[in-house]
């Protein structure tokens, strides 16, 4: 239902290009896809004004305080008023900084986070580039902004920001083994990478019931990779001031900021895709349209992530990796193990 | 790019050189090697030289690149594995199909490397095999000496 609905707007939007203005049929693809970029950018800054109100009103829930409360219904209005302050604010390049390094960290990190987004569907056939390596685009944009992370940390010229940077990538680097691992479960089961192949294939029985330890390594290994509590070591408060970004103000910061929070909803969303069932609606409740199913899916998973944060401690950076590596590890070595025995046995009672 | 004084600098246009790499194996449509070449060399080869970079770190990153003085020897070599190659491409007679490039890639890749290629697979997983034991050992001596 929602496929034709975008897809319309698409082709209206291509046709009126192509015979309104007289563009060539290229010229219509390539601005039709800078808009449907422009869109998925929005789409981002949206979730943010989103995120960071429902973060704070969570930690004030979870706290029993009552968090921001001034401005607009229950707050609301407090993100915009914040965005205008960060983007007056001056913004400081330490002395002895390595500058250019300094200046483009935050923006790189932006850029891996947009190319992430290239491949999530929001629905059925609402896609930037359905690739047929579709998981393992994201997988692979994904494992490149830890360098960026390691640009901000090093180019700061500040020891917090070095520790908090090489936390960063020790962590990001060993989660990401279990993450793929985990993510490696579904693909057995589809046999395929392309997501809406995945989706497609979710339509009886979401993967998160055969999968269900795919899931939790998969949730555990995405808390380390984006690197929110109680995995935040890189970010630490009360050792490392604020980690990789300390030196950092002003428009750079919020930089960081949005591509945090794009990579939350990233990952939430191929959560969803991976284990939720994508736009599939449960319990035949199709009156409803896929993409609203798919955003109640991800915010779900935000509110997980969410949840896990702020009721859990920090724990220390030892006992980070060797949770990761003697436990997520074997674990989701465990579950590929176990699935693909479970395909091959399928496969003889089916016949 | 390569040459610049600065160690730190050098190593991340070492990475848009192999995102460049990447963007061959696309242009080919090789999707699946692209984004191998982007996960492997981008995502964990670049960052280990970082790694290694911030460990062994100076007061300052200035001069860090003790190689940077040779620009004219590399150049030459350069110039002369460009023209080799050069050679190399024109002199040799490419076969042409016309032929539709694969869609999927991946099934393809997955059949040869364990029917034809099983046994360079396979040594490749032991000379990891190995190297993963390697740094458990030597992990291993650091913890008992401290």
């Amino acid at each position: 239902m929602e496929k034709s609905f975008f897809n319309t707007i698409a082709d209206a939007l291509r046709n009126w290009l192509m015979n309104g203005l007289g563009f060539s049929d290229t010229a219509a693809q390539l601005t039709a896809t800078a808009i449907w970029t422009l869109v998925v950018i929005l789409f981002i800054l949206m979730n943010l004004i989103v995120l960071v109100w429902l973060e704070r009103k969570f930690s004030a829930f979870f706290q029993q305080r009552r968090g921001p409360n001034r401005l607009g219904p229950a707050g609301f209005l407090q993100f915009p008023v914040d965005i205008v302050k960060v983007l007056g604010k001056e913004d400081i390049i330490p002395a002895n900084a390595d500058k250019t390094v300094f200046k483009i960290a935050s923006t790189c990190l932006f850029i891996t986070t947009i190319l992430a987004w290239a491949v999530i569907p929001l629905g059925d056939g609402v896609i930037l580039a359905d690739l047929n390596i579709g998981l393992f685009y994201f997988l692979a944009i994904g494992s490149t902004a830890t360098v960026s992370l390691m640009m901000g940390g090093f180019s700061s010229n500040n020891k917090y920001s070095l520790i908090g940077g090489m936390r960063t990538v020790a962590q990001m680097i060993s989660y990401e083994i279990p993450m793929i691992f985990s993510l490696l479960g579904v693909v057995m089961m589809v046999g395929s990478l392309r997501l809406s192949d995945v989706v497609a294939a979710q339509q009886n029985m979401w993967f998160i019931v055969p999968q269900a330890i795919a899931f939790l390594v998969y949730f555990v290994a995405t808390v380390a990779e984006t690197n929110r509590g109680p995995f935040d070591l890189a970010e630490g408060e009360q050792e490392l001031v604020a980690g990789y970004f300390t030196e950092y103000s002003g428009i750079r910061y919020a930089i960081w900021m949005i591509a945090e929070y794009g990579n939350l909803v990233a990952v939430s969303t191929i959560a969803s895709i991976m284990f939720l069932g994508g736009w599939n609606a449960p319990f035949g409740l199709t009156f409803i349209p896929g993409f609203v199913w798919l955003l109640l899916k991800i915010y779900f998973m935000i509110f997980l992530f969410m949840w896990v944060k702020w009721t859990y401690p920090r724990i220390r950076i030892d006992h980070l990796m060797h949770f990761g590596w003697k436990f997520l590890i074997p674990v989701s070595l465990a579950n590929i193990l176990v699935t693909g025995i479970g395909i091959y046995v399928y496969r003889l009672i089916i016949g | 790019m390569v040459m610049n004084k600065n160690i730190f600098h050098s190593a991340l246009f070492m990475l848009i050189t192999f995102l460049g790499v990447a963007a061959v194996y696309f242009m080919l449509h090789a999707d699946f090697m692209a984004a191998v070449q982007v996960l492997v060399y981008g995502g964990a080869i670049t960052i280990f030289l970082v790694f290694g970079i911030m460990l062994t770190i100076r007061g300052s990153m200035k001069e860090t690149n003790l190689f940077s003085g040779h620009a004219a020897l590399a150049g030459i070599v350069s110039l002369a594995l460009v023209v080799v190659n050069a050679v190399m491409v024109i002199s040799t007679n490419w076969s042409v199909t016309g032929a539709e490039p694969p869609e999927e890639t991946v099934g393809s890749i997955a059949e040869l490397m364990l029917t034809k290629y099983v046994v360079p697979f396979e040594v490749a997983a032991i000379l990891l095999l190995v190297a993963l034991i390697g740094a458990v050992i030597i992990a291993k001596e650091v913890k008992k000496t401290s």
